[in-house]
């Protein structure tokens, strides 16, 4: 496809597409600066004075820094402790194989085909034994164990793809494991991590199963103060798409930043 | 008490025997190069050596000391991978200075060590590049100087060679030759090259399935090869080897030993093309190879066997034309049925 | 090569995973064979297999069932037909490729439970909403989603969520592809629908997989997208399992019942899981 004719209709196409896919949250993020009457209003508005009123209601309605914090925290932490624990077990897995590796692997991923519900009850019985409802460290850990199995399933793909030789090298110029770890895996391995972190927070943050049974007005994320939304109280539209669009711009702010990154870690690194 | 002794060395993939007992001795300082078709064991025997993978039989021991238990990082040895794998994400200084540093030794005189290094491979321009910023040759050059650094017992290359292109490999192999005289180390090399292995070695070792078929100096195994493969192996063109009965005037020249069931070899440049004589041989040509240096010369017997003969004169001969043969008497090798040699050739 | 190093490094992560994953299994396996009903604070008498039949017998199982099957299929079905045009689409430079990209991904990005109350009310509503507001412009009725074809209405929330993913995998799979193998085609006169089948679509039938295998993970527990809209109705046109099981164990508070269906969901979860293991299995050994 290599003519002139070809390039413009696809680029005419994928542009057509992109837009399209991407219309729905460019007009929350636009209804978002309306009043309410012009949010509603019929044929649909494109051009109005924008206004920061429905910012101004959602903030004075709800807690929204501190949901908002509360997404960050059990994002970051829940996403810092799950590395700590994924990759020992990738590294283990990637460079001391045995016969069961590949078993353990597809044990770790198949604990996540079971939806979370039906884990709900159990769980849910043992926080309020705890007394970890409604916390943060309860969604904390809930997330980290959540996103564990494929966090490991992608650090260890992107750890075996490491080149053999240059390990053998070290091993040669007399690199214990810990050695072999430190100096040669861990500084190659660094986009592989970055990419699982990032995909993993973004999960965390957008995660609304667990926030939504297992949080409350305390500790919940800012899923759940959307969810929250969702009876109807007479038209506030303006004012949801407000607070919709506070609550996912930080998430995508970081996404289009990292973007490579991020594409790295959705791809999953298993397509080579 | 040789330096580097192999004994009896066994090596299994599964059920597949790779390595079958292998003995060799190895003196200190010696260069020895390990030679052999793809698949010979080589590289593994040379892994084997370096401790990137497990001895199943056998003994090693180097200087007296028995390592074959011990792990790569104990035996004081240094490789050359073909690959080069050098560290990426580190300089080069980095890189040559690598293993120092995990022994814990002085910064000063790792400074020291490497910057000789780098002098003796005009490396000192590039300490602080990275591997991304280096060419093919300069890579290798930095692959060599992390293994003298450490100043090991034995050097190990694995097929340094052949990731770079001609005229690089013939100045490398060359700054390679001069290294081993300047510093006398110890040093196996692996090389299906065998160029490479007739200009470098002191020793060459030749491999086929796992087992030594030959060792000796270059042009020991050029002149006496002690079986129809290695004959064939060393050499470019190959040794024209053909059935005893394909060549009678040159199995009678074996006397009463002769074996009519064996081969019969003798090399290219030790066959002439010219006029008839009295025992010359009728042939047909065809192909005509002009090398500049030299001639090769690919012709047919009636009896439709095929021999090359190689000359340092120009050739007037064109494909279809006929000629006769003539053979140096005292370069033909003979073969028994099973490809041993049983009798040499005498000349030279 | 020790074998307790590599051992420490593993346990930790096993744990965790077998914590998740063990642990509440066992409870609710207990559970379903009693009778416990959390309004009903008098202990926990042996059930049999009653809550079994409570939950099979439900009006609800068997379309939630049905929707469950169908909601999996026809997201996998949109995701990777789309995903992979999309793919070839961008497959190749163009200006603003960059951009196209950026835009591509948004959705993955945005909250399940926005996502939900975007498309309810920005786009679906019949007074207010945009496709309405198309509708009315080219003359027609509006159509009111949500209530009419509500899982239709699911099923284009969730696709649309996971169509970036889909395309990108794809993406990346092309771009993998061996360069010379598509110029020898071309030099033996393949036109692009005959490279299409022949080179193409071989090499695509990995990322497939891979599509597959994360979307039955996250497709199965889909929640918060009914839970904002429909509430699973209405009647059960939009309750799948998963929500099936949240009803009985959190609105009507019946633990054994909702405990007995967990243990049907594990089942499915782990047969699709299995079903896809065998095929995706390759891609973990290379």
């Amino acid at each position: 496809m290599h003519n002139k004719f070809a390039l413009y209709g696809r680029t005419v196409a994928a542009w057509l597409f992109a837009l399209l896919l991407f219309f729905p949250i460019f007009w929350l993020g636009l209804m978002a600066f309306k009043t309410e009457g012009q949010a509603i209003s019929t044929p649909p508005l494109l051009f109005f004075t924008p206004t920061l009123d429905s910012f101004r209601e959602v903030l004075a309605r709800d807690n929204y820094f501190g949901y908002a914090w509360n997404s960050l925290f059990t994002s970051v932490v829940s996403t810092a402790v799950g590395l700590l624990i994924a990759i020992p077990a990738a590294y283990s897995m990637a460079f001391f194989p045995t016969g069961g590796t590949i078993g353990l692997l597809k044990f770790m991923l198949s604990s996540r085909y079971m939806p979370g519900v039906g884990a709900l009850m159990p769980i849910y019985i043992c926080y309020q034994y705890f007394g970890l409802l409604d916390t943060r460290a309860g969604l904390t850990i809930m997330f980290m164990l959540m996103n564990l199995p494929i966090m490991i399933w992608l650090l260890y793909t992107s750890m075996k793809e490491l080149p053999r030789e240059i390990l053998e090298a070290s091993r040669m110029d007399g690199a214990t494991v810990w050695d072999e770890f430190r100096h040669v895996v861990l500084p190659l391995s660094v986009g592989g991590i970055a990419s699982t972190a990032l995909v993993c927070m973004v999960w965390s943050w957008n995660e609304s199963f667990w926030s939504l049974n297992l949080g409350a007005s305390n500790a919940g994320t800012l899923a759940w103060l959307i969810a929250s939304y969702s009876s109807p109280e007479g038209l506030f539209w303006a004012k949801l798409s407000a607070a919709s669009l506070m609550a996912i711009a930080p998430i995508m702010a970081l996404g289009w930043f990292c973007q490579k990154q991020l594409v790295q870690g959705m791809t999953f690194g298993a397509v080579k | 008490m040789a330096y580097l002794q192999l004994s009896n060395i066994e090596k299994f993939f599964g059920e597949h025997r790779a390595i079958k007992g292998i003995d060799l001795e190895i003196k200190q300082g010696e260069f020895v190069v390990f030679v052999g078709p793809s698949g010979c064991g080589k590289s593994t025997l040379l892994r084997l050596i370096a401790g990137l993978e497990p001895i199943d039989g056998g003994k090693l021991s180097l200087d007296g000391r028995d390592i074959t238990g011990l792990p790569s990082s104990k035996r004081d040895l240094a490789m050359v991978f073909q690959s080069y794998a050098l560290y990426p994400h580190m300089t080069v200084f980095q890189n040559m200075s690598f293993a120092l540093k995990l022994a814990g030794v002085d910064p000063k005189i790792i400074r020291e060590k490497v910057d000789k290094a780098a002098a003796i491979l005009d490396l000192g321009r590039y300490l602080e590049r990275t591997p991304k910023e280096l060419s093919g040759g300069q890579r290798q050059r930095v692959a060599i100087g992390r293994a003298i650094v450490r100043d090991p017992k034995v050097f190990l290359f694995d097929e340094p060679l052949s990731n770079l292109d001609a005229a690089l490999r013939v100045q490398t192999r060359i700054e390679i030759a001069k290294l081993h005289r300047e510093l006398g180390a110890t040093t196996i090399y692996v090389t299906h090259d065998q160029v490479e292995a007739m200009t470098l070695a002191d020793r060459v070792v030749v491999l086929r399935d796992g087992q030594i078929e030959q060792h000796g100096s270059p042009l020991e195994l050029y002149d006496r090869p002690a079986n129809r493969f290695v004959a064939q192996f060393i050499g470019t063109p190959s040794m024209n080897v053909v059935p005893a009965g394909a060549a009678p005037q040159l199995l009678a020249q074996a006397g009463s030993a002769a074996q009519a069931d064996g081969f019969v070899g003798i090399r290219p440049e030790h066959v002439h093309l010219g006029a008839a004589q009295p025992g010359s041989v009728p042939a047909t040509v065809e192909l005509v190879e002009s090398l500049g240096v030299e001639t090769l010369t690919y012709v047919r017997l009636a009896n439709n066997v095929q021999v090359v003969s190689r000359g340092a004169e120009r050739s007037s001969l064109h494909p279809g034309q006929q000629t006769q043969l003539t053979f140096e008497p005292g370069f033909v090798h003979y073969f028994d049925r099973d490809g041993k040699t049983y009798a040499g050739a005498k000349g030279a | 090569m020790k074998r307790i190093i590599p051992r420490t490094l593993l346990t930790p992560a096993v744990v965790a995973v077998s914590v998740i994953s063990v642990i509440p299994l066992l409870i609710t396996l207990y559970y379903a064979f009693v009778r416990y009903s959390m309004l009903d604070p008098s202990g926990h008498p042996f059930h049999g297999l009653d809550n079994f039949h409570f939950f099979f017998t439900d009006a609800a199982f068997l379309p939630a069932l049905q929707n469950t099957f169908t909601l999996l299929f026809s997201v996998m079905l949109i995701t990777v037909l789309l995903g992979a045009a999309l793919g070839l689409l961008i497959n190749e430079a163009f200006p603003g490729r960059a951009i196209v990209r950026v835009l591509l991904i948004s959705p993955f990005l945005v909250m399940p439970a926005v996502n939900a109350l975007m498309w309810k009310n920005m786009l679906l509503n019949p007074i207010y909403g945009l496709f309405a507001q198309i509708s009315i412009f080219f003359g027609a009725t509006p159509v009111d989603w949500l209530s009419a074809h509500p899982l239709v209405s699911i099923i284009m929330m969730v696709s649309w969520q996971w169509l970036p993913f889909a395309c990108l995998i794809f993406m990346t799979a092309l771009q993998s592809m061996d360069r010379e193998q598509l110029e020898a085609a071309r030099m033996d006169g393949a036109n692009y629908l005959q490279q299409l089948r022949y080179l193409y679509i071989p090499h695509l039938g990995r990322a497939v997989s891979v599509v597959l295998m994360i979307e039955m993970i996250f497709l199965l527990s889909v929640f918060a997208e009914i839970f904002t809209t429909t509430g699973g109705g209405p009647g059960f046109d939009t309750t799948t399992i998963t929500f099936m099981i949240y009803q009985q164990a959190l609105l009507s508070y019946d633990i054994g019942a909702a405990s007995a269906g967990a243990l049907f969901a594990v089942l499915i979860a782990n047969i699709a899981a299995f079903f896809l293991m065998r095929v995706i299995g390759k891609n973990l050994s290379k």
